[in-house]
């Protein structure tokens, strides 16, 4: 990689920014990993397994779905199968931050991959989208990355912990807030109308294709709405250029 | 930890980090066609809509399309305040506060 100019200064700027605005966002996480240590501790999983799951594995939602299966005492390939769908999603993360991210060396790419989560990603897109030259903005991710890991471990850890302290953790309700979470990382992004289509024909999908096992629907969904999206744009281009014409 | 354990970690681990990291990995080998970067942007509010959905309308598995579902009334307040404020803070903040509300209340 060529020595691109990176003065410390903006590097911190960047991480600390970065860090700065995941704050909403680890409220959101707050007690969705409170939950998922409550449940952990009462499925049958050890202590020492809940504890590196969520260290190492850092998934939220296929956590969840793993200790469900746990708890069902499901075979094992069965929950590393799915696992993997429920988390395929990453992928189509990762293809977005490719263009921003493949100048890096491969001691950046890594750790960036292992902590890439929905909401640093939805808090990072927009840091690269935004039309500056700052070579940092990488750093930006990694104080994003670390602050959603931080925050993890701690409320899954006390979730752990007081999980058989706290009665029906699960029936208090408090998984609202991955949706409202999610609602508030969505409304930035609808800024144009095939982005609206967009959004209006992912969430139509996610109702029609509820059948599907594994959450698969998730991903049907994903690409229903991006071909609606893409449809739109041509249809705004091919218009413009008619109008020039 | 048991043997059962550590298999399940390790295979969790393994695709996980597989799926986020692959693209990544092979980044000098891919290059994408004009309309796949096209649509890249479509992709963040399309999966999160996708996930968001379902979770507000079955919160629990089941269809609950009225007033009296919680997630439904704190989605709709948490999305009023999104385009109202632009807050992500207050979005969140709200939504909560109008589920517990209607928790206490109805």
């Amino acid at each position: 990689m060529p020595p691109i100019n990176q003065p410390p200064d903006l590097r911190q700027h960047e991480f600390l920014s970065g860090m700065r605005d995941t704050l909403p966002l680890l409220l959101g996480a707050l007690p969705f990993g409170l939950i998922y240590g409550a449940v952990a501790a009462t499925s049958g999983l050890s202590f020492a397994a809940a504890i590196a799951m969520s260290a190492f594995v850092f998934a939220g939602s296929s956590q969840f779905i793993a200790i469900g299966l746990v708890a069902a005492q499901t075979p094992v390939a069965i929950i590393v199968l799915t696992t993997l769908i429920v988390n395929l999603r990453h992928m189509l993360y990762s293809a977005t931050l490719l263009p921003y991210l493949k100048h890096l060396p491969q001691r950046w790419r890594i750790p960036l991959a292992f902590w890439l989560t929905d909401e640093t990603f939805a808090v990072s897109v927009h840091r690269f989208q935004r039309n500056d030259s700052s070579p940092c903005k990488h750093w930006y991710q990694l104080g994003s990355s670390i602050a959603m890991y931080l925050n993890w471990q701690l409320w899954c850890f006390l979730g752990l912990v007081l999980g058989n302290r706290i009665p029906d953790a699960q029936s208090w309700g408090l998984d609202v807030a991955m949706p409202v979470t999610f609602i508030g990382m969505i409304i930035p992004f609808v800024k144009t109308l095939p982005v609206a289509l967009c959004v209006l024909t992912a969430g139509a999908a996610s109702l029609l294709t509820l059948a599907m096992p594994y959450k698969l629907g998730i991903l049907v969904s994903a690409f229903a709405g991006i071909a609606a999206g893409l449809m739109a744009q041509r249809l705004a281009r091919a218009k413009v250029e008619a109008i020039r014409q | 930890m048991s043997a059962n354990e550590a298999w399940m970690l390790a295979g969790m681990v393994a695709v996980t980090f597989g799926i986020r990291y692959l693209l990544f990995g092979l980044a000098e080998r891919i290059r994408l066609a004009p309309w796949l970067s096209d649509s890249l942007k479509f992709i963040p509010p399309a999966v999160l809509t996708a996930i968001t959905l379902p979770a507000v309308l079955l919160p629990k598995g089941d269809w609950h399309l009225s007033l009296a579902n919680p997630y439904l009334v704190a989605a709709l307040l948490s999305l009023a305040a999104g385009i109202v404020t632009r807050n992500l803070l207050a979005t969140i903040a709200i939504g909560l506060a109008a589920f517990f509300a209607h928790r206490l209340f109805f």
